[in-house]
């Protein structure tokens, strides 16, 4: 984790530069396709483990949408993640960020404008608070890491102190924010939608738009970047508030969720949404990466979670299994990029 | 990188658009809408003479920072009761969350002289140093909820009790299971956080009480007292168990996200219980649904602190009991709350 700290120019000295103009993904073929499968290698093999240890609880269409809805909160936060990380930053704010839109979102006086307003607030209110790490970063020289830290320690306090600490709930004149939520369309709720939507769009942006190569240019090299005529700082500022933007999204699932908006919501989504980029095969010195890794990333985490609690096993063996599977991944990433791409 | 070219158009629509949603948003914040309800209008069953006033004493108030609805409520109550007498002169300290700025601070509260030092430690073990040196100094220590591990360290221990919770919880679950005939019930437990030990007295207390009616927890799993842990949690564990019979939650918070997963799964087939006695809950289980009881843990025992210690200033007793001066200790009865009782517990709760 670490990792992010390095600076610019040391990215710069990179092992292999990319050229800007390179195939977007720059993960076509290789250790890429490996990871890939290697992830949904081990998709396959939890679904196993699930239909083997609770044959009449885990194939179950109730229990598989449960899953979906339980990631749509922290996949859409890791979608946003993934631009940030390939692009060569990081942000540790996101949990944060995402905590003080809910709370935001979900003050008396928002509430009095209805649920479309609350949803509008949430999202602005995250895309700003990304802008400002975006700005911190790109045009203050802040280092990612330091300046996202300050910006998660300073939203979890604004989002206590605008919520007095209390647990904000949303009233039921508003209750169209958890209908997203109850609502369900082809057997999935809403908020499976919104997941779908933001990582479809997000995928879209990476892989089909010039602003996604340039994604890749300024993670890869952005000295490089910079003399091919990417405005790099520019595009940084961009990239950090797309993942405000993601935070503000996740905020408006949260409360559909739980019927809250809490500055206690989104504790260390940060290391999860980084630890599913990461295992998504991402590099964490930008430059290389998939959308769809990361999502796989996020399926494999939600989907231990759930197999645990189905077979009554403690969170601390969660935590153990997590951080195993964090090791093993980056393993095979390091070993994917020994071998010539 | 030289930047000095005119800003473009799309730059200055985006900026402008940021601005806006800048002053949009601040006008969004305002928290204060309806008048904060009083949480301790509550006058109690102590009275008799005792509640004439008597010599006038000063007591010094330290607690935790609130961070959650819980805790803001034991500050808001202590400030209540001190407010109802007008012999009580009330000294609270900064809250704080910080080990060492609570100790300095009780040690200002020693060195201000107080009459009598009302404490709700952080830690127990940690401030137990300063609570003694406030007894060496002739103050005595009403020690709220987290007890001392010396009993030479306070004079009056007043707090809730974490076992008889859980019993509470099981004998209302092993009841209701009983008079409806269940023979192999599914029980599951949404614990909070797992390391403490207040979770484990809770849960242990809960299977005593089970143990007595022959039942037995069929599958607890851990929250953090969140909302959001409460919520994710409830969706697994219903996930896991097609048929429930009851559910115990340990905290009313986090309720409020295992009520939203129940709704979510759409599930009805069983009844709920709560824990600690949140006004929100006491107002979902007068609305009847899934929520059917929760069982108290309340906060309003800052208030009965701030009594007691005013009482032990003025060298007066409980009225009720025989003897001239305030018990040693005084542990809060767990109370169950039910739809049939719900109205008089409303005024209790607290806002979570």
């Amino acid at each position: 984790m670490t990792d992010a700290g390095v600076s610019l120019t040391e990215k710069a000295r990179g092992p292999r530069p990319k050229p800007p103009w390179a195939r977007p993904g720059g993960t076509g073929r290789g250790p890429g396709e490996i990871r890939h499968l290697g992830l949904v290698g081990a998709l396959v093999l939890l679904g196993i483990v699930g239909v083997v240890t609770e044959p009449d609880n885990f194939l179950t269409s109730g229990n598989l949408v449960g899953i979906l809805a339980l990631a749509a909160t922290i996949g859409v936060i890791t979608v946003g993640a993934t631009f940030v990380i390939i692009g060569g930053g990081i942000d540790l704010s996101v949990g944060a960020v995402m905590a003080l839109a809910s709370v935001w979102a979900t003050t008396l006086a928002t509430q009095s404008y209805g649920p479309v307003v609350m949803a509008v607030c949430a999202i602005l209110v995250g895309t700003g608070a990304g802008l400002v790490s975006g700005l911190l970063i790109a045009y203050g020289r802040l280092v990612p890491f330091i300046a996202t830290l300050a910006m998660l320690v300073a939203a979890r306090g604004l989002a206590q102190r605008l919520s007095d600490r209390k647990t904000q709930l949303v009233r039921p004149e508003n209750d169209a924010i958890e209908a997203l939520s109850t609502t369900k369309v082809l057997g999935l709720p809403l908020v499976v939608y919104i997941f779908a939507a933001v990582a479809v769009a997000g995928w879209l942006l990476l892989n089909r738009t010039t602003f996604g190569r340039r994604t890749f240019a300024v993670g890869g090299n952005p000295e490089a970047a910079r003399l091919a005529g990417i405005n790099v700082r520019r595009h940084t500022l961009t990239l950090y508030a797309l993942s405000g933007l993601c935070c503000g999204i996740a905020a408006i699932i949260i409360m559909a969720r739980t019927t809250t908006g809490s500055s206690t919501h989104g504790d260390l989504y940060e290391l999860d949404a980084i630890a599913a980029v990461i295992i998504g095969g991402t590099l964490l010195t930008g430059g290389r990466g998939t959308l769809a890794g990361s999502i796989l990333g996020v399926l494999v985490f939600t989907l231990i979670t759930n197999l645990f609690i189905l077979n009554g096993l403690q969170t601390s063996d969660q935590l153990i299994a997590k951080g195993v599977i964090i090791v093993i991944a980056v393993l095979l990433q390091r070993r994917g990029l020994r071998s010539p791409t | 990188m030289s930047d000095n070219r005119i800003p473009s158009r799309r730059g200055l629509l985006f900026g402008g658009a940021a601005i806006a949603a800048g002053g949009l948003a601040t006008g969004c914040t305002s928290n204060s809408d309806k008048g904060d309800p009083t949480p301790a209008a509550q006058t109690g069953a102590l009275g008799g003479d005792n509640d004439k006033p008597g010599k006038k004493v000063t007591i010094g108030f330290s607690a935790p920072a609130a961070d959650h609805g819980w805790i803001a409520a034991i500050t808001k109550n202590a400030q209540a009761q001190a407010k109802r007498y007008s012999d009580v002169t009330f000294k609270p300290v900064e809250p704080t969350n910080d080990i060492n700025q609570q100790i300095s601070a009780v040690e200002s509260l020693i060195s201000a002289k107080v009459d009598v030092l009302v404490l709700q430690p952080n830690d127990g073990e940690q401030l137990n140093q300063v609570a003694r040196k406030a007894m060496d100094a002739g103050i005595p220590v009403v020690n709220l909820d987290r007890v001392f591990p010396d009993k030479l360290s306070y004079r009056t221990w007043i707090g809730g009790d974490n076992y008889g919770l859980g019993v509470a919880a099981g004998n209302h679950i092993g009841k209701r299971l009983k008079d409806k005939g269940v023979a192999k019930p599914v029980i599951v437990e949404v614990q909070g956080i797992a390391t403490l030990p207040l979770t484990q007295e809770r849960s242990k207390g809960f299977a005593d009480a089970l143990k007595a009616f022959g039942f037995t927890v069929t599958a607890k799993q851990d929250a953090k007292f969140t909302v959001e842990t409460g919520n994710q949690v409830a969706a697994n564990l219903l996930q896991a168990h097609k048929k429930i019979d009851a559910l115990w939650n340990h905290d009313d918070d986090q309720g409020v996200g295992v009520l939203a997963a129940i709704k979510q799964a759409g599930r009805t087939e069983f009844f709920m219980v709560g824990g600690a006695g949140s006004a929100n809950a006491m107002r979902e289980i007068k609305a009847g649904g899934v929520l059917e009881a929760t069982i108290t843990y309340s906060p309003t025992m800052a208030g009965s602190a701030i009594r007691v210690a005013r009482l032990i200033a003025q060298d007066k007793g409980l009225a009720d009991l025989v003897e001239r001066q305030v018990p040693q200790s005084i542990a809060l009865a767990s109370e169950t709350v039910t739809k049939e009782n719900v109205d008089a517990y409303l005024p209790l709760g607290f806002e979570s």
